[in-house]
């Protein structure tokens, strides 16, 4: 499943669609500790937080998450938005808890 | 060596929207490269890791980056308070970052075990009063 069939799926909401949404998602990874989700993230996957700062942003690019999903309604702030559309970063959001996003993606990978 | 190529930046004290610019800038240099995507990948995250860490605990400092044929070399220089018990500090866990860092999701312990992660080879050279230099090298 790539990051454009994810936003194709209707199931979330768009916050900032990103430079590359050919890109497959490997697996869902969910962590709001930043500097956990920096050493353990998988690379290509889509990664499930609450944790809405521009720091978010910083670690998914430099881990290589294909993108960020924001859950519990949560949002991000708005210098982390700018950087999402400047780093071409998919954030997407959804007001579904965390374990239920991540779950629903793995669910869409696996059928 | 002929082809290294050196990169240096000024991590700011204290300014967390700008912390990892240096590490984003490096990483997308690398990849340019057509450095091995691996590689490129430890290179960031150990190194954004320590731009971190100089933000939070040193006051910032300075980061010199070197690209060889065989390895990436990153020396992180800082002028910070030094750090007492480095085994202590390279347990997991372990962390002496404020509150305000932890709300902003970083203070988990795990900067310098990542970066050790992260690297081929790491050495810390560090002096309570007078400063951290951190030497990692990432081989290509």
């Amino acid at each position: 499943m790539t990051v454009q069939n994810l936003i194709d799926s209707g199931k979330f909401g768009t916050v900032n669609v990103g430079g590359d949404t050919a890109r497959g998602i490997t697996k869902p990874f969910c962590c709001d500790l930043l500097s956990i989700a920096m050493g353990r993230a998988p690379e290509g996957c889509a990664w499930v937080t609450v944790m809405g700062n521009m720091n978010t942003l910083a670690v998914a690019s430099l881990a290589d998450a294909a993108c960020v999903i924001m859950a519990e309604g949560t949002q991000l702030d708005e210098t982390a938005v700018k950087k999402a559309k400047e780093q071409e970063i998919t954030v997407l959001k959804t007001e579904m808890p965390i374990f239920e996003a991540a779950l629903e993606i793995y669910r869409m990978l696996n059928a | 060596m002929d082809d290294v190529i050196t990169l240096n930046y000024e991590v700011s004290p204290d300014d967390f929207t700008r912390a990892g610019e240096a590490s984003s800038d490096v990483k997308s240099k690398l990849k340019q490269m057509g450095v091995n995507p691996e590689a490129v990948r430890k290179v960031a995250i150990a190194m954004y890791e320590g731009e971190i860490n100089m933000v939070i605990h040193a006051e910032g400092g300075r980061i010199t980056v070197e690209i060889s044929p065989s390895e990436i070399k990153m020396v992180l220089a800082d002028k910070g308070p030094g750090i007492p018990d480095v085994d202590l500090a390279m347990q997991a866990g372990y962390s002496t970052a404020p509150d305000d860092i932890r709300s902003l999701g970083f203070g988990a312990g795990m900067g310098l075990p990542n970066m050790k992660k992260y690297s081929d080879d790491m050495v810390i050279d560090t002096t309570v009063g007078v400063g951290t230099t951190i030497t990692m090298r990432v081989t290509i």
